[in-house]
C-alpha cells in the first residue's frame, strides 16, 4: 500500500455538511469519501492505494479535478484498488455532484 | 424506472428498498471504522468493512436492515463486519424492530482475519437466533452476484424468510471450492449453467431452501421483504423444536428422494416436473417460474 497526501489553498466554491461515499473497493475500482470541514479554505486530498509508484499520475488527476471545482473545506479520503485515471475522475466528479444533489 | 438488484451496490440497494429518505446509517463511512486485521497485511480497507447497518422504514414500518457490499472482498465477513451485523441485531431487539432485512452478498468468512472472522460468523448466527426467540423476525434477501455462501449460506438458513431472485445463489460450499477439493469430474465450476442449475435461485424454492422468488428488481424484492414482514408478524418468529423436528424430516425426506440423483433436472423431474418442464425452468421468468414451481416445489 502507499499513501498520498495533497492540498489545494484557498479554494471558493462549499459544499452541504452531508458526508457521502461513493464508489467501492473492489478491483479497477475506489471508494471515495467527502466531507465537508473547517481547513481554512482548503480542499486536502489523502489516497491510500494498492498500486504504489502512481503519485506523478494522482497529482494530476487530482490537481485537474481541484481545477475544476475549486473546493473549499473539504476533505477526500480515498481508498484504492488500481483504479484507472479515467476512473478516479469520474468517481471523484460524482463524488461531489452527490453532495450537491443532498442540497 | 425499475433497478436491478444484481447490479446495483449495497448502498443503492438499501436505499431503493426502503421508503425514499428514510435510511439512518449506523457507524457511516465519515466514522472510518475499518478492519484492523487488513492494514497489518498491507491489503485495502474500506470505511464501512464492506457492510451498510441502519435503521429506515419500509411502507412506515420501522425495520432494521444491513447490506452487505459484495464487490469489497467478495462480501467477506471479518472482525468489525460480523460486529456491525451482531449491534444491529441487537439494537433491533432493543428498539423493538418491526423486523431484520439482511440483505446477504458474501462468499462467507474473510480468510484474511482468520479465527476474529470465524468467530464473527458464528456470533452473526447467534444473533440471528437471539433476534429471533426475542420475537423480531430476520428476512435474508440475496440477489447479488457473489451469492451466499459458506458461514453467511447457514446464516441465511438461520433466518424467517429467505427472498431470492433466480440470479441470486444459496450454498455452504462455492463452486471452486468443491471442484478445488473434489475435481473437475465432480463439479465444473466454469459451467455457468451447471452453477446456476446446482445453486440459484430456482432450485433452492423448488427445493424448499427460500420461501419466496423473485424477478432481479429492487422493486420486486421490495413488495416481497414488506409481505415477508407482515407474514411474520402474525406468526411467532423463534426458531421452535417442532420446528426444528420439521425442518429435519423434510431433509431427511429429501435425501430419500433425491439423493442419488446428481442432475439438478433430474430432481425436478423427481419432483415432478415433466422432461419438457425442466428443460423450461431455467428460461422462465419469476412469475410464470412460481406459478409452474407451485404444486411440485417442497415447503421449506
Amino acid at each position: 500500500m502507499e499513501t498520498l497526501n495533497y492540498r489545494y489553498e484557498h479554494g471558493t466554491r462549499t459544499l452541504p455538511v452531508r458526508p457521502e461515499l461513493v464508489g467501492v473497493v473492489s478491483s479497477g475500482n475506489l471508494e471515495v469519501l467527502i466531507e465537508a470541514v473547517d481547513l481554512g479554505g482548503a480542499c486536502s486530498v489523502e489516497i491510500k492505494t494498492a498500486a504504489r509508484g502512481f503519485g506523478a499520475i494522482w497529482q494530476a488527476v487530482i490537481g485537474d479535478f481541484q481545477q475544476r471545482w475549486q473546493l473549499a473545506d473539504i476533505r477526500i479520503s480515498i481508498n484504492d484498488m488500481g483504479a484507472t485515471p479515467a476512473v478516479v475522475s469520474l468517481r471523484l466528479d460524482q463524488a461531489v455532484e452527490s453532495m450537491l444533489e443532498e442540497k | 424506472m425499475s433497478l436491478s438488484y444484481l447490479e446495483a451496490n449495497a448502498r443503492e440497494r438499501i436505499a431503493h428498498l426502503l421508503d425514499v429518505g428514510s435510511f439512518e446509517e449506523f457507524l457511516p463511512p465519515a466514522k472510518r471504522i475499518v478492519s484492523p486485521h487488513l492494514g497489518q497485511l498491507d491489503a485495502p480497507v474500506s470505511f464501512d468493512d464492506g457492510v451498510v447497518v441502519g435503521r429506515g422504514t419500509l411502507q412506515g414500518l420501522t425495520v432494521f436492515a444491513a447490506a452487505q457490499e459484495g464487490g469489497f472482498m467478495g462480501g467477506a465477513v471479518g472482525e468489525v463486519h460480523g460486529a456491525k451485523l451482531v449491534g444491529l441485531l441487537k439494537r433491533a431487539v432493543q428498539d423493538g424492530a418491526e423486523a431484520v432485512l439482511l440483505l446477504l452478498e458474501t462468499g462467507g468468512v474473510r480468510l484474511h482475519e482468520a479465527n476474529a472472522g470465524l468467530i464473527a460468523v458464528s456470533e452473526v448466527m447467534r444473533a440471528v437466533l437471539d433476534t429471533r426467540a426475542q420475537g423480531v423476525a430476520v428476512i435474508v434477501l440475496v440477489g447479488g452476484s457473489n451469492g451466499c455462501f459458506g458461514g453467511m449460506g447457514i446464516v441465511a438458513r438461520c433466518a424467517n424468510v429467505v427472498i431470492m431472485s433466480e440470479e441470486g445463489r444459496l450454498a455452504m460450499s462455492g463452486p471452486e471450492v468443491i471442484e478445488t477439493a473434489n475435481g473437475v469430474e465432480e463439479f465444473d465450476s466454469r459451467d455457468r449453467a451447471l452453477v446456476w442449475r446446482t445453486s440459484g435461485g430456482k432450485h433452492r424454492y423448488l427445493l424448499g431452501d427460500c420461501q419466496q422468488i423473485v424477478a432481479d428488481d429492487v422493486a420486486a424484492f421490495r413488495a416481497a421483504a414488506l409481505a415477508a414482514v407482515q407474514t411474520c408478524k402474525s406468526a411467532s418468529t423463534a426458531l421452535t423444536l417442532a420446528g426444528l423436528e420439521a425442518e429435519q424430516a423434510m431433509l431427511t425426506q429429501r435425501i430419500a428422494r433425491f439423493g442419488t440423483l446428481s442432475e439438478p433436472q433430474d430432481i425436478w423431474v423427481a419432483l415432478g416436473l415433466s422432461a419438457t418442464q425442466a428443460q423450461q425452468v431455467p428460461m422462465l421468468e419469476a412469475d410464470a417460474f412460481v406459478a409452474l414451481a407451485a404444486n411440485y416445489r417442497v415447503k421449506g
